[in-house]
């Protein structure tokens, strides 16, 4: 018996909630700790300087700001888009696919239609086109789950392959000049279709309209009748059916919104600030987004959090890897090993560690 | 016997959840050649005390000696190596896997694996105790009973000798209850230590030697079983004298309420559950429903409430005031919409009649979420209904925001059976109200049926324990393979005559 484990694993009863957030706030000391132990050993940087070069990286100057806002508004958006979709227990990892097909449908209409309607209906038309390419892309998959109970995951996914390839088609189609490959900004002379910018602030509309969005999902997932039911018939589709909420609808019904959002983002991407599409316009925030919503718990003001961490993790590890001229995968080391931590942090959360004390006594100290 | 050493002695054993103590200096000693009914409602700390014996949990405080030695058992593995095994109230078997690979597996014996020199070990095995098990028979092909019998083969095949079984009979007919008894006599004569926990004071009467009553995470004493009765026993387990006679008010004015005809339905594999069904249930009288488990009463339950594909028959709902209403092709919400009060208490507490992870106002809203207009829901009447049910039906909850899951059995079933009575219903469905509870919340929930039955609703009362549907019925359907195999009056049949027609259809010429 002496042979057995000198620790044992057990579930812990709800903490109270500084108690978590001091173990979270554990949990990143702790990470710094070993990405500075990383960064000397690997490098020889002062491990001070290289987080002091990722702050500025982030935040160094007005324009580095505005730009990590921008990245933040459009990764909450594709967090907030997935985010009923998976209350629901619907594992959509479809949003790159949305959010592709989405810039797709606002690139033809900017390209197609640039200078035959007058601006406002133009954009009009765009919104329109934008949120339903989005809401169809999620939709087909959620169709095949309501009827004949399909495998959601990998419908969602392969979807994501499709609009790609969709996308490099078009753009081939499109390209500008011939031969380029790309297509270039749209309509740069007359700027048809871009979406009006306020004031001097390039990315200002796009970070007023994904907070409004917070708001709206919030309020949405917790208040309304549609919220309650995506919850109840993510936690138990037979009680759902017990009390009469017709399932298949609700799934059909959330995940047309979840594509709808994703395609707000494709929309602000192209309209708002790209003004072009690429295949990798969505940059596997369709995935990140995925992360950002399980970090949250689900909660889309958490998720302001859990986007922000990730989007100033992003942007600090380009900036070292710049600034000394390191490889681009060591600041993804950084970022891993605080991911892990933090992530690692919630099993803590949850579960409790017992020791065993030398003496066999039976004593244990809890951790 | 008091002179042998135990076989186990707990000294003192202390185990805390967070807040909750759920065993507080417990003193318990097991014997060989024993069985050792370990009686207590529910959250008084059974299960938890025999987890720690297993090795399941970890006890924070006592001891635990084994032949009047000191051990420490952090693992099942451990509690194997000292003889000690558990038949747990949820079996852990693998279905897939035949009976002899659930058996030995997570074994670690030496060399190659042989599942023929396994098989005959537990054809060995089965011999000695009088056991029916087919090592090769696959586990999903099994009943109920079957599978216990092979947890039970898992243990001794483990070597153990002190038996620990968790409310082993919840799941049994009246027969199989007979076998199971007959072959933990065997082990006693044999000389190994049994504990049972259960509820059931009958089987605490026919099987122990001897009794131990938890209360409250406290040990309240010991006794030898026919130095005592139901009545002391309940009372030490409860804290306080309790009655132990089900009500059973004559029907008032019964009149048509449900008829069901020609009930047939399939599931999805296509396998016939129900076979032309026909029955009528009255207001103002408990119609109930017995049967072995599995053999229809969930289809029957399920297909008048909506839930379940029916492949022909009719379900005619009558209303007080005469008119009549086709309930079959509807949907809850549909024959909800047509005024049709229908409430119905699953089977499947958190799988069906309730969210787990919702607090209990959320639960509320369930059946009434959709009233009101516009697109945001009311918490204010769930929660006042909410905290309502809490203080009728005295709840035991930290307060309306507690997730239901973290509640224990009974208060669960207060919540879900509470919910569904307070829609004031017409037709009451219960399936299997009281399992899993304890004494206390037990006589609760039928107090609350028979009030039901008194203010006119047709209650259809699916139950497992046949002494209560004795007392609790007006009239009793008896099931047997998803044919009816007849309909008795409550007052006037006997236990016997309602075991024979579970098993048998029509129960008739069985020569025992």
């Amino acid at each position: 018996m002496n042979k057995e484990s000198r620790f044992h694993i057990s579930k812990r009863k709800a903490l109270p909630w500084y108690k978590a957030w001091a173990i979270r706030g554990a949990a990143i000391v702790l990470a710094l700790i070993v990405c500075a132990l990383i960064t000397t050993l690997a490098t020889g940087l002062n491990p001070l300087k290289v987080y002091g070069t990722m702050i500025q990286g982030a935040l160094g100057t007005p324009r580095k700001v505005w730009t990590l806002m921008q990245n933040l508004a459009i990764l909450l958006c594709i967090s907030l888009a997935v985010t009923p979709a998976f209350r629901m227990r619907f594992w959509n990892i479809g949003a790159e696919g949305q959010v592709l097909i989405s810039a797709l449908a606002c690139a033809a209409c900017m390209i197609l239609l640039g200078d035959k309607v007058p601006n406002a209906v133009l954009i009009l038309i765009m919104i329109a086109a934008s949120v339903a390419a989005g809401a169809i892309w999620a939709v087909i998959p959620a169709f095949f789950k309501a009827k004949f109970n399909t495998n959601e995951t990998l419908f969602t996914l392969m979807m994501n392959y499709v609009a790609t390839q969709l996308v490099a088609y078009f753009v081939i189609v499109w390209e500008v000049p011939k031969g380029a490959g790309k297509i270039g900004i749209i309509n740069q002379s007359t700027q048809a279709g871009w979406l009006p910018q306020i004031g001097d602030y390039k990315y200002l509309l796009n970070i007023l309209v994904v907070a409004v969005l917070t708001v709206l999902m919030y309020v949405y997932l917790n208040y309304t009748k549609h919220g309650y039911e995506i919850a109840v018939v993510g936690e138990s589709e037979r009680t759902a059916r017990y009390v009469g909420i017709k399932v298949e609808k609700v799934i059909i019904r959330t995940l047309l919104l979840s594509g709808a959002v994703c395609g707000v983002a494709g929309l602000l991407l192209v309209g708002g600030t790209d003004h072009t599409v690429t295949t990798t316009i969505a940059g596997g925030r369709g995935f990140t987004a995925v992360m950002v919503s399980w970090l949250a718990k689900f909660n889309p003001i958490g998720m302001i959090f859990a986007s922000l961490l990730l989007v100033f993790l992003g942007r600090g590890a380009s900036e070292i890897s710049t600034v000394y001229g390191l490889n681009n995968s060591f600041g993804d080391i950084l970022t891993g090993v605080i991911l892990f931590f933090i992530i690692g942090s919630e099993f803590f959360i949850n579960y409790q560690l017992h020791f065993r004390v030398k003496a066999e006594k039976g004593g244990e100290a809890n951790v | 016997m008091e002179n042998k050493t135990p076989a186990v002695a707990m000294r003192d054993i202390t185990k805390t959840f967070g807040n909750i103590v759920a065993n507080d200096k417990v003193w318990l000693d097991i014997y060989r050649g024993e069985i050792l009914a370990l009686l207590g409602e529910n959250g008084s700390g059974k299960t938890t005390l025999m987890n720690m014996l297993s090795g399941i949990y970890f006890p924070d405080a006592g001891t635990i000696s084994v032949d009047g030695k000191e051990v420490v058992i952090r693992s099942p593995r451990d509690a194997f190596a000292l003889g000690i095994g558990m038949i747990h109230q949820h079996f852990k078997l693998v279905d897939v896997f035949t009976a002899a690979e659930n058996i030995v597996l997570g074994l670690k014996e030496g060399g190659k694996l042989d599942m023929k020199a396994a098989a005959a070990k537990i054809r060995a095995i089965c011999d000695t105790y009088g056991f029916d098990v087919d090592p090769d028979q696959k586990v999903y092909d099994m009943s109920v009973s079957q599978k216990q019998t092979v947890e039970i083969v898992k243990v001794l095949y483990r070597g153990a000798d002190i038996l620990i079984l968790d409310e082993p009979t919840a799941v049994l007919t009246p027969q199989e209850t007979d076998k199971l008894f007959a072959v933990l006599r065997n082990m006693r004569s044999d000389g190994k230590a049994v504990v049972i926990i259960t509820h059931k004071m009958h089987e605490v009467e026919d099987l122990s030697d001897r009794v131990a009553v938890l209360r409250h995470g406290q040990f309240v004493g010991d006794m030898l079983t026919k130095q005592t009765n139901a009545q002391e026993m309940t009372n030490m387990m409860v804290g306080h004298a309790v009655t132990l006679n089900i009500r059973r008010p004559e029907p008032k004015n019964p009149r048509k309420r449900l008829e069901v005809k020609n009930l047939t339905v399939r599931n999805v594999d296509g396998i016939v559950k129900l076979e032309d069904v026909s029955f009528t249930a009255n207001s103002g009288e408990i119609l109930g429903v017995a049967g072995i488990s599995g053999c229809g009463q969930k289809e029957l339950l399920e297909a008048i409430a909506g839930l379940q594909p029916v492949e022909t028959g009719s379900v005619t709902y009558y209303e007080p005031d005469g008119g009549a209403e086709e309930l079959l092709g509807k949907d809850p919400l549909a024959i909800a919409e047509k005024g049709v009060v229908l409430s119905f208490v699953p089977e499947d507490r958190l799988g069906m009649g309730l969210v787990g992870s919702m607090d209990l106002t959320d639960n509320m809203m369930l059946r009434s979420f959709r009233r009101g207009k516009g697109p945001f829901v009311d918490r204010k009447s769930p929660k006042k209904l909410a905290e309502q049910v809490v203080a009728d039906l005295s709840v035991n909850t930290p307060g309306v925001s507690t997730p239901v899951r973290r509640l224990s059995g009974g208060n669960v079933q207060k919540v879900l059976v509470g919910r569904e009575i307070a829609a004031a219903p017409t037709v009451l469905l219960t399936a299997y109200a009281v399992r899993g509870l304890d004494i206390g919340a037990s006589y609760t929930i039928y107090d609350l049926i028979n009030q039901q039955k008194e203010a006119g609703v047709a209650v259809i009362y699916v139950g497992e324990d046949l002494d209560v549907l004795l007392e609790l019925s007006d009239r009793i359907l008896v099931l047997c393979g998803g044919k009816v195999s007849g309909i008795v009056d409550g007052r006037r049949t006997s236990k016997r005559e309602v075991g024979l027609m579970m098993t048998k259809l029509g129960g008739g010429d069985a020569n025992e």
